[in-house]
């Protein structure tokens, strides 16, 4: 019981620190940062799902972020309907395209499979880049709401109110992924990154499992699409079905931990103020050495911490860590004998 | 007239569909022999445009004899990147394999970037511009040689793998590493060999398109998106397959330039992608 007391002591102050940050750090840059890495490591969360826990590399998530940005954006334009609503609609239509690429893409295997959603990923953009209904390549432009009834428009004077949102959005994913994670699903998502033969004889619809988490996947990386639309106030193709984005999210997760819990959470909070403070610091005019730092530290991340900045967490802070990899290590020994 | 148009058409998508296979080689060549897809592939091309770039303003030197020179420095380079950084991920989980590339990839951009700046160059003056006309069908010069030099390049490195001990050694490696160990067969060295000659293939691509492209530092990312398809449509792992991908992916892309809209026309490279990997999930000649 008493390492029981001792976390949740521990999550009590951080929630507390967390929540009085916006009341501390006032300046506009740091707390845009801040929510930069919320919604990041949300977006690296979703993207765990599929391609940490289930083990589908996806080049393409992308996709469901730009269709929730689309979708809650011109549900307030076209039809007054609160962003609040539109981000879950932006879900529900994101796992709807989910479950399409799905079908198509799960036929596929390994490379194949995220080459293929790298494809899909730039099919879409093209597509909507020539959709005039959705504004093609000029994009959608969000009304100011200078009354701030963030109820309806998802607007607030600070940005300290998207702190909270993003903040809340945040620990409701962590939560559902952690739900996720205990229950069968989440058994299940890991035997088919285990051994999908093996996964298939004991009777698993491996298909159908894989659906499942790209849906999933799918309306949380929309939820992150909708509440980003509302935070810039612009949204077009280039911008929200960028492939770059899709790269972006992979590279969160995977740095910070494939098919971990919090390893998408250190990745951001590692990737995320390293990519917009080395741009202040060594300038955004273009030079590159901000990216070429960025690169660097990518690789040698790969190279020497390949299981993710997790990995690192543990082995320095867990001993839960320490034991479990250890247990790896010898089933891993008695799968090679 | 429409016969003129159409018969461009497939000329101009044959001509590029060979540069495509030929960038597409060196990306199916790693893969093939030790199960990596390199991510920065477009960014090393990017890198030897802008190696015959430099042997061009520096130098004075053509692009087309430069081959040999931004050849050699890609082979070189190809070897660096697997002993310091490839090699140390072949025991890796898979997507620390997949990271790394793409690390290595934005790494080069950056670097290009700062050394070069984002401006659009040429090479100047090439022994090889301008227009090449017959029966009302207009060609680029630069293309058809590089074109030609392509396949030229695809059918040496065919011939060195089939007919070569080295080719056979690679061969062997890229089929079981453990027998191919037991034979005396050093897998390290051969890995390296596969990233020499792939990068070095890519280096006489980056050679021949320099002398007619604009080259700046993000030139790498739309030709490595279409050697991915190309590879993938082909079969990982088959030249023959990538020279057909490449020749069918140059011609849909010009056709559908042409015919239906100059916007969309790698919208339907794509679809005829999953279209066909749909149908034959291993690509046209894949095998594993």
């Amino acid at each position: 019981m008493p390492f029981r007391n001792r976390s949740v002591v521990l999550g009590g102050v951080g929630l507390a620190v967390l929540l009085a940050i916006p009341l501390v750090v006032t300046q506009p840059h740091p707390q845009h940062v801040l929510i930069m890495i919320f919604l990041y490591a949300l977006m690296g969360i979703a993207w765990n799902l599929v391609g940490g826990y289930a083990g589908q590399v996806s080049f393409g998530h992308a996709v469901f972020f730009g269709t929730g940005a689309y979708t809650t954006t011109l549900l307030m334009t076209k039809a007054k309907i609160s962003p609040i609503i539109g981000m879950f609609a932006g879900g529900v239509v994101a796992a709807g395209i989910a479950l399409i690429i799905g079908w198509g893409c799960f036929r596929l295997a390994g490379h194949y499979f995220a080459i293929a959603t790298f494809t899909v990923g730039q099919m879409v953009q093209i597509i909507a880049t020539q959709w005039k209904y959705i504004g093609a390549a000029v994009g959608v432009y969000v009304p100011l709401d200078r009354q701030y009834q963030w109820w309806l428009t998802l607007q607030f004077k600070s940005k300290a109110g998207f702190y909270y949102v993003a903040l809340l959005l945040l620990g409701a994913g962590l939560w559902l992924c952690w739900q996720i994670g205990r229950n069968r699903l989440g058994a299940y998502f890991r035997a088919i990154k285990g051994d999908p033969e093996a996964a298939r004889s004991l009777g698993i619809d491996i298909f159908r499992q894989k659906l499942y988490a790209l849906m999933i996947s799918a309306f949380v990386m929309a939820v992150v699409g909708g509440v980003f639309a509302q935070y810039v106030l612009f949204i077009d193709p280039a911008s929200v079905f960028d492939g770059a984005l899709s790269i972006k999210v992979a590279l969160v997760a995977v740095l910070g931990g494939a098919g971990s819990l919090w390893g998408p959470v250190l990745g951001a909070a590692v990737l995320i103020p390293l990519n917009e403070y080395t741009s202040v610091m060594l300038g955004s005019s273009g030079s590159g050495l901000d990216l070429l730092l960025y690169g660097v530290l990518i690789v040698v991340v790969s190279v020497y911490q390949p299981d993710g900045l997790a990995g690192l967490w543990d082995r320095l802070f867990g001993a839960r860590g320490r034991i479990l990899r250890e247990k790896k290590v010898t089933a891993d020994a008695a799968a090679r004998s | 007239m429409t016969g003129v148009v159409l018969t461009q058409a497939i000329l101009s998508g044959l001509l590029w569909g060979a540069i495509f296979a030929l960038i597409a080689l060196g990306l199916t060549m790693i893969f093939g022999v030790m199960d990596i897809v390199n991510f920065a592939h477009g960014d090393f091309l990017m890198v030897a445009m802008y190696v015959a770039y430099t042997a061009n303003a520096y130098l004075r030197m053509d692009p087309l004899l430069a081959i040999p020179l931004v050849a050699g420095l890609m082979y070189l380079l190809g070897i660096v990147v697997y002993r310091y950084i490839i090699k140390r991920v072949l025991e890796a989980p898979s997507v620390a394999q997949i990271t790394v590339t793409f690390g290595l990839g934005i790494a080069f951009r950056a670097l290009a970037h700062f050394v070069f700046s984002a401006d659009y160059r040429q090479v100047q003056h090439p022994w090889v511009e301008g227009r090449v006309q017959f029966a009302g069908i207009v060609l680029g010069a630069p293309e058809l040689v590089a074109a030609v030099g392509a396949l030229l390049m695809t059918a040496l490195l065919y011939w060195f793998i089939t007919k070569t001990e080295t080719g056979w050694a690679l061969q062997a490696v890229a089929q079981n590493k453990q027998a191919a160990a037991l034979m005396g067969i050093n897998v390290d060295r051969f890995f390296g060999v596969a990233w020499g000659l792939g990068l070095g293939a890519l280096g006489v691509a980056g050679a021949l398109l320099a002398n007619f492209y604009y080259i700046h530092p993000d030139v790498g990312a739309i030709f490595g998106g279409i050697a991915f398809v190309t590879v993938a449509l082909g079969g990982f792992g088959s030249i023959q397959g990538a020279l057909v991908a490449g020749l069918i992916i140059g011609l849909v892309e010009s056709l559908a330039g042409v015919f239906i809209s100059p916007q969309l026309k790698y919208a339907f490279v794509f679809s005829i992608y999953l279209l066909v990997v749909f149908i034959r999930p291993k690509g046209l000649m894949g095998t594993t």
